[in-house]
């Protein structure tokens, strides 16, 4: 289990992350979805005890990963950015890993078999290709075969083998109880691979749910009214077949003043909703259609064209891979990280 | 690539049974890995050793040649004063570079790779990996430092031997031939806490280097004896006169003062950067 309480990290007057509390629980796949630069690698650094946050904290099982007294045994993490000195070989570099924490070198074999690395083991690792230097970071990660992993951007550069290996691993280490926490910015892989999400954007909140739930939400439009008078109206809605829930759910908005409630309606349009206000007499202070999440989401990944819909099979705009799977979006990106 | 779409099973437990925390050989062990799988350490090794034995032999062969030559009177009477800080401050005063780069890169390649956030992430109250470092390093070195220091002092002494008689026996002697190689660890430890606290290769080579070269130069030009006490006290000139057999006549210090100098330099340095390496991101 890891938890996140109140965390920020600013680097300068940039906030990369912002006030942010979270828990992933064991036994599921958690998704850390997110645009780039949304702060989910920063995240992760702040939760292995590599990035120290200005406020907040962060335990692992219940401890702050800079007190574990047996880290790799614990945790395991694949790091976005590459951690291999390029003139060491891949078994050195995992030797030198299972010699700090006292494993034998007899599991360093293990961890090449598992991830297919073994012919190329006492090479340079200086020579891989991104998706064996992946491979490589995952095999660091399960060396002490650890209750809890972290990857960040694990199917980064790899082909839709790899991905599908990747994709298949997590969802094992999950169902076997342990905690599996992945980030993403890429809402297909997030869709097909996590069973619970955490939404962040510029550092904050956006949403956490299952991932059945947000794919739900995200396709219902909502649209966001403000009234000094919420009973009222929530009952007006309700008889019209509408659904209402509080409406402080979007990044960015204000909450609910004194003088007025936020409310997210879904299921009747803004002009209908205004109708039913002004026959009954109820003041509204604002009306506006708002973004889906997905729209939210999309709205801070503008400009990045490997983001596309979670339409199940369907093709994403920008990306020229196949599915590699049918029923499965495609996945595979030459990424622009 | 073998790349299996079929997940190969996870280990039952295997690396978590029966075990302890891991202690501090480990460490050492995981440092020794490191330290001895990647070129830079055979390629700085090997530059120690060629430089130093080569130049000893070098400068040795052309004092020889030279001894009584036009002009060589000063320099004669020099080698004469004391020939062993003589044969072990020319080829090793050029060697000891490798040494100041291998400890500066040995810190700053853990960062420009990448490398240190998977050594915290498995240390992660990070002294300990920063401890154990330090001793494989200076290991290293000392044994590499005396090799290096007692075939230079030998290969030196034979080829002068017809102008100079020098043995270990000699008052002094043995203790600056073995103090010169534990000088040579001390340097070591010294470029590795630059190179820890400055985390960038060519700033970290660039400070040692100025540290040891340029520095000394810069505080001879300091006003009356000021200079001479400054320079007394700098890391690499207090450190060099374990290197004298025979104390010199305006010595500030003795040479094992001037060692305990050059040692609480590196301690402070190292210190220093214990505690930057705990308070700053990886
Ligand atoms: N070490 C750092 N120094 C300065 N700014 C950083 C650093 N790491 C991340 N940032 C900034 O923090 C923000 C979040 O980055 P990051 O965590 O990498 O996002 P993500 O992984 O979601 O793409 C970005 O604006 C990024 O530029
Ligand atoms: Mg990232």
């Amino acid at each position: 289990m890891i938890e996140a309480r109140d965390l920020t990290k600013r680097y300068g007057d940039n906030t990369a992350v912002d006030h942010l509390s979270f828990t992933v629980e064991p036994g599921r796949v958690t998704g850390f979805l997110g645009p780039n630069g949304a702060g989910k690698s920063t995240t992760m650094r702040l939760i292995l005890g590599l990035d120290r946050p200005q406020s907040g904290t962060a335990t692992i099982n219940g401890r702050p990963y800079r007190s574990l007294t047996d880290p790799l045994r614990t945790v395991g993490a694949l790091l976005e950015a590459k951690s291999v000195h390029s003139s060491r070989s891949a078994r050195n570099h995992l030797l030198f890993l299972a010699q700090t924490q006292g494993m034998p070198s007899t599991r360093v074999d293990e961890v090449l078999d598992l991830v297919g690395l073994h012919a190329v083991a006492r090479k340079r690792a200086g020579g891989f290709s991104l998706g064996m230097s992946q491979r490589l970071g995952i095999a660091a990660a399960m060396l002490g075969d650890p209750q809890v992993l972290l990857l960040d951007e694990p199917v980064n550069g790899l082909d839709p083998e790899g991905v599908l290996w990747i994709r298949n691993l997590m969802k094992q280490l999950a169902s076997a109880g342990k905690t599996v926490f992945v980030s993403s910015h890429l809402m297909n892989e997030m869709a097909v691979t996590a069973d619970h999400l955490i939404v962040i954007g510029r550092g904050k909140l956006i949403a956490e749910s299952s991932t059945q739930e947000f794919i739900a939400r995200s396709s219902d439009k909502s649209v966001l009214v403000r009234t000094p008078d919420p009973a009222r109206l929530t009952e007006l809605i309700l008889a019209e077949g509408g659904k209402v829930t509080d409406g402080e759910v979007a990044p960015g908005e204000a909450a609910s003043s004194e003088a007025s409630k936020a409310l997210a309606v879904t299921g009747l349009a803004a002009p209908r909703i205004g109708e039913l206000a002004a026959s009954a007499g109820v003041v509204l202070h604002e009306l506006s259609p708002r973004a889906s999440l997905e729209e939210a989401f999309l709205e801070l990944t503008s400009g990045s064209v490997e983001f596309g819909t979670h339409d199940p099979g369907g093709q994403q705009p920008g990306s020229q891979q196949p599915a590699d799977e049918p029923g499965h979006a495609s996945v595979a990106e030459r990424s622009a990280r | 690539m073998t790349s299996a779409t079929q997940v190969a099973p996870v280990s039952p437990a295997s690396p978590t049974a029966g075990r302890r925390a891991a202690g501090f050989a480990h460490l050492l062990l995981g440092e020794w890995t490191k330290i001895r799988s990647v070129r830079s350490t055979i390629w700085s090794l090997i530059v120690l050793v060629v430089v130093s034995l080569g130049f000893t032999a070098l400068f040795a062969a052309l004092t020889a040649a030279n001894w009584n030559g036009p002009r060589a009177a000063p320099r004669d009477a020099t080698i004469l004063a004391d020939p062993v800080n003589s044969i072990l401050g020319t080829g090793i005063g050029l060697g000891q570079l490798a040494v100041c780069v291998l400890g500066a890169l040995i810190m700053t390649t853990e960062y420009s790779t990448g490398v240190i956030r998977a050594s915290l992430l498995a240390v992660p109250r990070r002294i300990p990996m920063l401890a154990a470092k330090a001793v494989v390093f200076a290991a290293l070195i000392f044994v590499v430092g005396e090799i290096v220091t007692f075939g230079s002092f030998f290969l030196g002494s034979a080829i002068l031997h017809s102008h100079v008689a020098v043995s270990l026996g000699q008052p002094g002697v043995a203790r600056a031939v073995i103090g010169t190689g534990l000088a040579l660890t001390v340097l070591g430890l010294f470029a590795m806490a630059i190179g820890a606290l400055i985390r960038h290769t060519a700033g970290a080579i660039a400070t040692v280097i100025g540290v040891v070269l340029v520095l000394p130069i810069l505080t001879g030009l300091l006003p009356g004896s000021w200079g001479a006490h400054v320079n007394a006290y700098l890391p690499e000139q207090a450190g060099g006169l374990i290197s004298q057999a025979h104390e010199q006549a305006g010595n500030l210090l003795t040479p094992w003062q001037g060692f305990g100098v050059f040692c609480i330099w590196t301690a402070l340095l190292l210190i220093a950067a214990g505690y930057l390496l705990r308070r700053r991101d990886a």
